[in-house]
């Protein structure tokens, strides 16, 4: 009879409706006694079961969800269901990528330096770090990647890192300033082993689903997943002729009105072989510099990822972090302070590497088929 | 003006010369580029339903766009005249911005109407309408069945498909947003 407790959701004659923890609703065929909306009860057993509810604490006024409070948020149909299967969908990631011999590391959330990236905006703090210091100025991390790559230049094995990152100014359907992303690298190896990766990931996660519903429409998922080159959707799907001769902004636009919709609707698709001014931390493809070896995987209409055949070449990452705040200061924003140690790492030699940044909750969004990324989180 | 972060549903603004309803938007940001608001655009004079991608930094004119509650009195053959709930002013309307509407129009009959740059430019009537139908070829017995349907002329004229059972002097129920019987009404 330990099931018994709860919080109570309504009273009726003959019974009680409960709301067990875990959000399980259930319907008490009982004298509900003393007990009214909102009470936190627990059964009493006696002869022959549960004979009373005992209201061991008292909701003042009865009227229970409070509007806007969490417990009416997450009182909504589905939402301890999805949270509970995004635990398990952490979980199995975790179980997965430990399985295929991948270390996990922590790094950093507060770093004195967040990456030049023209278009993220990393979240300002200012802290004083022990009794008696200056304010200094830190900020939250935008990925964990220049952590991670100091790492493989010290000689990581194949790593992953769960974690919260932040970029100011995201909101809407499919993203939020915080959000928990999942990065991994390989040592020694080329981005083709990353999409290998994603594959054989995301069907752990479907368990053996070959297809998946999202928001109506079957996502087939039997692998290998088209890999689609930039320069080639521009032609075809934008209709330019020679697309590699614009400039980037005139890519992007083209690339956002007229691919970027059409992109991981049947199956998952990796876009292949971005504009190399696209790319501030890739390498260049072997045999062809004007594209960078950088993918993005979509699916169900969402960006779940960005990798990279990672840029090792610390001068190089030098002059591209420069030219980035180059281009801020062009368009009036503020200039990032360089990762001198980031810089340093890549200059006592990093291995050749690829590594991939997958937004997580978007993944859930996807293996759960929720609307928005809202409903994936508790908060 | 309006700047990309007010972009909303139901957003109402000026652009090419038009008054443009956000039917639907997401924040989009593909591949660590800019930032864009992706959406569904309504025109309100035509109706006509777009797709534009505006980039975060785009600025919007606000529109001068009103909706009010109104009822219907009277038509003086030119045009149809309604009373505003709140300011108890008459509104003439002509026959172009009412479209399909003057066939459900009855007296009394509550509605909203929406002002771009004051003049009226849509109406939107109550969902259902009951009315009478004053002409129809009569009920054909045992055949309620199949899907044969015959018109038959209600109280303010228009003309309605209905099932072939239904009789002259019955009302029935009509959907205005698609002008379909929906059912007879018991009096």
């Amino acid at each position: 009879m330990n099931d018994v407790h709860g919080r109570v959701l309504s009273v009726a004659d003959g019974g009680v409706t409960l709301l067990r923890p875990g959000g399980v609703v259930a319907f008490m065929e009982m004298d509900p006694g003393a007990a009214r909306p909102g009470d936190l009860v627990v059964g009493r057993a006696g002869p022959g079961g549960v004979v009373a509810l005992e209201v061991v604490w008292r909701h003042p006024t009865g009227e229970f969800p409070a509007p806007g409070s969490d417990a009416a948020r997450l009182a909504a149909p589905r939402r301890w269901e999805l949270l509970r299967r995004r635990a398990e969908l952490l979980a199995a990631t975790r179980t997965h990528f430990r399985a295929d011999g991948f270390l996990e590391v922590e790094t950093p959330l507060l770093v004195p330096s967040a990456g030049t990236e023209v278009h993220l905006d990393p979240v300002r703090v200012e802290l004083a770090e022990g009794p008696g210091e200056d304010r200094a100025v830190r900020w939250l991390i935008t990925s964990p990647e220049h952590h991670m790559k100091r790492l493989l230049a010290a000689g990581a094995p194949a790593i992953f890192n769960v974690g919260k990152v932040f970029r100011e100014g995201e909101r809407g359907r499919h993203h939020r300033a915080e959000f928990t992303m999942i990065e991994w690298y390989r040592p020694f190896s080329g981005y083709e082993a990353i999409m290998d990766d994603c594959e054989r990931w995301v069907a752990a996660l479907a368990g053996g689903r070959r297809e998946i519903v999202f928001r109506g429409r079957v996502l087939d998922l039997t692998p290998p997943w088209p890999r689609l080159r930039f320069y080639d959707l521009l032609r075809e799907r934008a209709g330019l002729t020679r697309p590699e001769e614009l400039d980037p902004e005139a890519q992007m636009a083209a690339f956002v009105d007229h691919v970027e919709p059409t992109l991981g609707h049947e199956r998952p698709d990796f876009l292949v072989e971005w504009p190399i001014a696209m790319a501030s931390l890739a390498r260049p493809k072997p045999g062809d510099a004007r594209v960078a070896e950088r993918f993005e995987l979509f699916a169900g209409g969402l960006e779940l990822g960005n990798a990279f055949g990672e840029l090792t070449d610390a001068a190089e990452q030098r002059r591209r972090c420069e030219a980035d705040n180059a281009e801020r200061r062009e368009a009036g924003r503020p200039e990032m302070p360089l990762d001198e140690a980031f810089l340093a790492a890549l200059a006592e030699g990093m291995p050749p590497s690829a590594g991939i940044a997958v937004g997580f909750d978007r993944v859930a969004m996807l293996l759960l088929d929720a609307a928005t990324i809202d409903e994936v989180v508790a908060f | 003006m309006y700047q990309t972060s007010d972009i909303k549903k139901g957003l109402k603004f000026k652009m090419d010369g038009a008054p443009w309803n956000v039917v639907e938007f997401l924040f989009v940001k593909p591949g660590k580029g800019t930032a864009f608001t992706r959406t569904k655009l309504k025109n309100l004079l035509t109706g006509q339903v777009i797709e534009r991608n505006f980039r975060t930094g785009e600025t919007f004119e606000p529109v001068d766009i009103e909706n009010r509650n109104v009822t219907y009195m009277y038509n003086d053959g030119e045009h149809y005249y309604f009373m505003d709930s709140e300011s108890f002013e008459q509104h003439p309307v002509g026959e172009t911005a009412l479209g399909d509407s003057v066939n459900w129009l009855q007296d009394n009959m509550p509605c909203d109407i929406l002002f771009y740059e004051g003049r009226p430019i849509s109406i939107d009537l109550p969902n259902y309408v009951e009315l009478e139908i004053t002409y129809c070829e009569p009920a054909v017995k045992g055949d309620t069945a199949n899907n044969a349907m015959k018109s038959a002329t209600v109280s303010t004229g228009a003309t309605v498909l209905v099932p072939l059972f239904v009789e002259n002097g019955t009302t029935i129920k009509i959907d205005t947003r698609t002008g379909e019987y929906c059912g007879r009404v018991s009096k």
